[in-house]
């Protein structure tokens, strides 16, 4: 059997995408969480519901959006509604089951940064800020994060904190008054990382194929735990790679640019 | 009854050097004409409020306009940086900005506790974060019911809120389509709300339930059509990717910025006369 060549990203994006189930309600970030909700819609999740924060209600975009509210995302909705109605009845209303997230930077406890790269007064990198997330990474039932895996993404300690994760770990965020499990899933470009249910230190549970434990440990700006249960994520499908590709190749036409939120 | 003005008449006599200005359009009908005509007419130490202070906020920030910035989250959507913006924090170019952060779901509220004359917003969204210590704008209520401990904000009540919608009718009431992001809630929560809109109308044709401004709300309306232009008006024009993408190598340098600003803002007359002159530019 000849093997398919994809790249990294690709299996994390397939990889992000098969964990969402038909009928997820799914607060949606821009760029990756994004381009994997819609491949799970257009492959084994066409029911899944796709919220936006722009207050898109089941958005169906045939290309994916370069903003969080390109004028697709409503065309295809199952409703409109208003920024802060869409934080207040749907999200912390609790009807979203998966918040999905991106970030720059992620720690042990899958807490995240999305403000700063360096110190917040004098930053190195100033990024775009909080936009969604903390509300998300608060209100979501669960939180999943994908991002690829480095060690300027995967550090010992976040520059700034802008989003909970499990915080300190243990029962801290259980007593903090955030609702939901917080982060359930961080899925990178070498593995999917799940907290300890104890600890909720984040814990490497799934490796993609090819990719070996010590690239991993060597991306982790941490002692990385591995669990003795380690599996081996599947490689993605023809019709996987092909749906990916399409998705991709229609936006780069209608944007001039393909939009994988790199 | 709305004022049907010209955009220049509105932002003369509506804007000061100091207001608080909300601009508000969740990428879509971002009211880009007003902030040009703003720049124009070379507006000082504006405090400057917006969710997502895209390309707007970065011409206004560059041109020398604002003192400070409240936001919850600052980009050029699936292009990068603001140049301008991070210019002005790390800088001071052209003039120091102080930033104010905030998350989206509490710029949301804000703006609700505003139009609704409550005095604060009320959410959960900050627990763990390192926002409250960098913002004293973060405080924290405890719920007189369940003694849950919450963050609250204050609420914003610009003196200034600029919007642009689809169409106005005659009177001034206003129809605004698509996604209508917290345009309702800054125009209710400000003093003098402008907007500019694409037509004016005999009748709004409105389904019941539209997102419609009653004319008793709007203080002045200005005709400038394609005035969301580089960003979208649903039902009117996509939005213009190029010259979003190009504007992160226009922004880019201080040089080429001061350049773009002073041949196609300074140098021309209104909005229209800015659309011929970036024809073929971009």
């Amino acid at each position: 059997m000849s093997e398919l060549s994809y790249t990294p990203n690709e299996m994390m994006t397939v990889t992000a995408a098969r964990n969402l189930k038909n009928g997820d309600v799914c607060f949606v970030g821009i760029g990756l969480p994004s381009a994997a909700s819609n491949l799970a819609r257009l492959i084994h999740a066409p029911e899944v519901v796709l919220i936006y924060e722009s207050g898109t209600i089941g958005a169906k975009p045939h290309v994916l959006p370069l903003s969080i509210g390109d004028g697709e995302l409503a065309e295809t909705a199952d409703t409109v509604v208003s920024v802060p109605e869409i934080f207040r009845y749907w999200l912390q209303g609790g009807r979203v089951k998966v918040g999905f997230l991106g970030a720059a930077q992620i720690d042990r406890f899958a807490n995240i940064n999305t403000t700063v790269i360096g110190p917040y007064e004098n930053p190195k990198v100033r990024l775009p800020g909080a936009g969604g997330a903390p509300e998300i990474a608060s209100s979501a039932q669960e939180v999943w994060i994908i991002l690829k895996q480095s060690l300027r993404t995967f550090v010992s300690k976040l520059d700034f904190m802008t989003s909970a994760g499990h915080l300190t770990g243990g029962d801290s965020r259980e007593k903090s008054g955030a609702r939901g499990k917080g982060p359930t899933k961080v899925i990178t470009d070498m593995g999917i990382l799940e907290p300890d249910p104890m600890t909720k230190e984040l814990v490497l549970t799934h490796i993609h194929p090819g990719v070996n434990v010590e690239d991993v440990k060597k991306a982790t700006g941490w002692e990385l735990k591995i669990s003795p249960d380690l599996k081996v994520t599947t490689v993605p499908t023809a019709h996987e790679l092909e749906v990916l590709r399409i998705l991709n190749s229609n936006t780069a036409k209608k944007h001039g640019a393909v939009v994988t939120g790199d | 009854m709305a004022k049907i003005i010209s955009l220049k008449e509105a932002i003369h006599e509506y804007v000061k050097d100091g207001s608080v200005i909300a601009m508000e359009g969740f990428t879509h009908l971002i009211p880009f004409a007003a902030g040009h005509e703003i720049i124009r007419q070379r507006k000082k130490n504006l405090t400057l409020i917006r969710m997502t202070p895209d390309l707007i906020y970065d011409q206004m920030i560059g041109a020398g306009c604002a003192s400070k910035l409240i936001f919850s989250w600052g980009g050029n959507p699936g292009v990068g940086s603001l140049h301008r913006f991070r210019d002005a924090v790390q800088s001071g170019w052209p003039v120091p900005l102080k930033i104010e952060e905030h998350g989206h779901a509490d710029m949301a509220s804000r703006y609700q506790a505003g139009a609704s004359g409550m005095p604060f917003a009320v959410l959960r969204g900050y627990i763990g974060s390192d926002l409250p210590k960098y913002n004293s704008n973060i405080k924290s209520v405890t719920c007189p019911f369940t003694g849950e401990k919450l963050a609250a904000t204050p609420a914003i009540n610009p003196d200034v809120t600029v919007i642009h919608a689809q169409k106005a009718d005659k009177k001034g009431n206003i129809l605004i389509q698509g996604i209508i992001g917290v345009q309702k809630e800054a125009v209710l929560a400000s003093k003098i709300a402008i907007v500019t809109v694409e037509e004016i109308v005999d009748d709004l044709n409105a389904p019941v339930n539209a997102c419609v401004l009653p004319h008793w709300v709007v203080t002045a309306v200005c005709v400038v059509p394609g005035g969301a232009h580089p960003s979208y008006a649903h039902g009117y024009y996509e939005r213009d990717n190029v010259f979003c993408r190009n504007w992160d190598l226009i922004g880019r340098e201080r040089e080429k910025f001061q350049e773009w600003i002073d041949k196609h803002i300074y140098g021309t007359a209104d909005f229209s006369e800015f659309k011929k002159s970036i024809q073929g530019e971009l």
